[in-house]
């Protein structure tokens, strides 16, 4: 029981950190009907950043956090400033592809610049002493995460259920000229809501670093991310951090009780197959829009 | 459009004809003529790059088929390939057969595990599809590695040099006449699906799916048709990058991979015969190029020197692919097929 405890618990923790980077993408897709397949990349850059700024630069960590939320933001703006701006109107394909081309471009830029070697952050931002909760034992890191994502998940919904940018931005996800037609400039909202995207990337992505080490390895919870959004369905909010717990705490059940059977792995993989089956039986996703399509 | 000037087709034939006019001819004679007497004239360094590009090529029809044509997403190209490469090398390694009689069993393979994975588009699109062609890349790579025996887990099968009658398949000019039919005959009968009842069907999938199954098309079918051809192509090149390298070897066929082939049919231009062709000589020109390249970069920036060769690459490809989705979303072809229009009226403009 204690072993399933253990595991469980450190499959919900992983699970909290799927849906803190599925939220990113379920923002920009719920404002902006752009999937975000660089959203990995994007916390690769304030990773990266971050840690440039304390390490090598010698910045205090709360300069360094405040300059890597500019630059994130600055990124993301240019971003969709020159990239998805030109595609208004395009088919969604091409939207898709110019997101996947932008994760090569990102991820290029990173290694790049910072050579994508691992690289640990002297000294750890969150303190690593893990708490004793009965038989189980659990990372202080991830009980600061999960505060985070709570915190991230009720000021998320506030905004777009209480605020008229919000409003605006589930306007221009349903219809860019409907919306352009009640006044809603589609092209500000694209860029606010990038600019909010850049500053949970960076958010994230220095949370993630500093949880992990500075990596492209981080790059793959991004494309664990995307598994995990289709999962809850692209429109939800609490239906990502569902999801996120959902595949967090599959994936590591099989890799406690797969593993040993077929030999090792199977926590790559599971996200992959369960993802496949929802998608199947819930082509919307979980917690998504069901959406009635007419010709 | 699309004759020259003069030109009246007056009969179904001449309307279905590939090769119209008499000058076609020549030139297509004097184009396979030049072609298959390269290896005469070109050393080897430049016979490995046309064979590579040929081989992508194969794949590239293929998915310009399912992408092209039918409008479905699909980043497991490269995971099908690789799918197509160790069957190929199983039977070949199992039942001592050779190179010609893996080739049946690389497509069935292939087919098989690209229609499984294409079931899930008859009811989702965009977006969820590419994730389950997405996690055909992981899952099919997951199966490979833990195959134990069967794949020799991480280290590949090697396979031996193919042979047709007393030939041994050895040298890259050797290589060069056996690729190179085998892509023009794949890129014909490309051609010829897509021109088919088969091939109108699936334009009318990628315009408006709704719309195609109102008008009679069955999108169970053929959704499911484009996906098995899709496979098939991948499944050819697969085996024949296997029986090229002599290992089939999962680190081949990686995601990236995936997207670069995706890439050159947006480069290229989409739907169209001549697109593949396009984009495979550019993005594949180009990423040799940057090899080319990369020692010349670390002698000349030392601190970027080490990783250019890496991620150059992917830099470069990107944003090629970025340029063309935004500046000319119907690819290279579109570009050609405007010049081919005005230097046929060419004095008088209309």
């Amino acid at each position: 029981m204690d072993f399933f405890l253990q595991i469980a618990v450190s499959g919900l923790s992983i699970g909290i950190v799927y849906g803190i980077v599925a939220l990113g993408i379920v923002l920009i897709w719920k404002s902006t009907a752009v999937f975000n397949f660089a959203q990995g990349a994007f916390l690769l850059v304030g990773g990266y950043f971050a840690w440039t700024c304390i390490v090598q630069w010698h910045l205090p960590v709360w300069l360094a956090f405040i300059l890597t939320i500019i630059v994130c933001a600055i990124v993301c703006y240019l971003v969709q400033y020159l990239c998805f701006r030109p595609l208004i109107g395009q088919p969604h394909r091409a939207v898709i592809l110019m997101a996947i081309a932008l994760i090569g471009l990102v991820e290029g830029g990173v290694i790049l610049f910072w050579k994508g070697i691992a690289q640990n952050y002297i000294p750890p931002i969150f303190p690593k002493e893990p708490v004793h909760l009965g038989g189980i034992t659990i990372s202080q890191e991830y009980v600061w995460v999960l505060g985070m994502s709570a915190a991230l998940l009720i000021a998320f919904g506030l905004f777009f259920q209480r605020t008229r940018l919000g409003l605006a931005m589930r306007g221009t996800c349903e219809d860019h000229e409907l919306a352009e037609s009640v006044g809603i400039s589609v092209e500000t909202v694209f860029g606010q809501s990038w600019i909010i995207v850049g500053i949970i990337s960076a958010v994230i992505g220095i949370t993630l670093s500093s949880l992990y080490a500075v990596e492209i390895g981080i790059a793959h919870i991004g494309l664990v991310a995307f598994a995990v959004v289709l999962v809850g369905g692209l429109e939800s909010f609490p239906g990502a951090i569902a999801a996120g717990l959902i595949i967090g705490l599959s994936e590591s059940l099989a890799c406690g009780y797969l593993d040993p059977i077929v030999g090792g792995g199977v926590r790559d993989v599971f996200s992959w197959m369960v993802a496949i089956l929802v998608i199947i039986f819930f082509p919307h996703g979980i917690f998504g829009y069901k959406k009635i399509e007419r010709v | 459009m699309g004759l020259p000037g003069g030109t009246i087709n007056e009969t179904y034939s001449q309307d279905m004809a590939i090769v119209r006019t008499r000058l076609q001819w020549i030139l297509l004679a004097a184009f396979l003529i030049l072609l298959f007497a390269s290896p005469q004239f070109l050393d080897d360094y430049w016979l490995s790059i046309i064979n590579g590009m040929a081989i992508t090529l194969v794949a590239v029809f293929g998915l310009n088929i399912l992408y092209g044509y039918c409008g479905q997403l699909n980043l497991g190209q490269a995971a099908f390939m690789m799918v197509g490469a160790y069957a190929s090398a199983i039977v070949i390694e199992r039942f001592g057969l050779n190179f010609w009689a893996s080739i049946p069993f690389a497509i069935l393979g292939t087919a098989l595990i690209g229609m499984l994975f294409g079931l899930p588009a008859l009811r989702v699109k965009g977006v969820y599809l590419i994730i389950t062609t997405l996690s055909a890349q992981f899952i099919i790579t997951w199966v490979i590695i833990h195959g134990g025996d069967i794949t020799h887990i991480t280290y590949g099968i090697p396979v031996p040099r193919p042979t047709l009658g007393g030939i041994v398949f050895d040298t890259e000019a050797e290589y060069f006449y056996l690729i190179i039919p085998i892509t023009l005959l794949m890129g014909f009968f490309a051609k010829n699906i897509a021109r088919s009842r088969v091939g109108r069907a699936f334009i009318a999938i990628r315009d408006n799916d709704l719309a195609a199954e109102g008008m009679g098309v069955n999108l169970f079918y053929y959704k499911t048709l484009a996906f098995f051809l899709c496979a098939t192509y991948a499944g050819v090149a697969g085996c024949l990058w296997t029986n090229y390298v002599g290992i089939a070897h999962f680190e081949h066929y990686s995601f990236w991979d995936s997207v670069w082939m995706l890439g050159m049919i947006i480069v290229g231009g989409g739907g169209s015969a001549m697109g593949p062709v396009f984009g495979t000589i550019l993005i594949k020109g180009l990423k040799e190029f940057v090899v080319y390249l990369a020692p010349a970069v670390a002698m000349a920036i030392p601190a970027i020197g080490a990783q250019f060769s890496a991620a150059g690459g992917m830099i470069l490809l990107s944003l090629i692919i970025m340029l063309f989705l935004i500046f000319e979303p119907r690819g290279i072809n579109h570009r050609w097929e405007m010049f081919k229009h005005t230097y046929r009226l060419f004095p008088f403009s209309h």
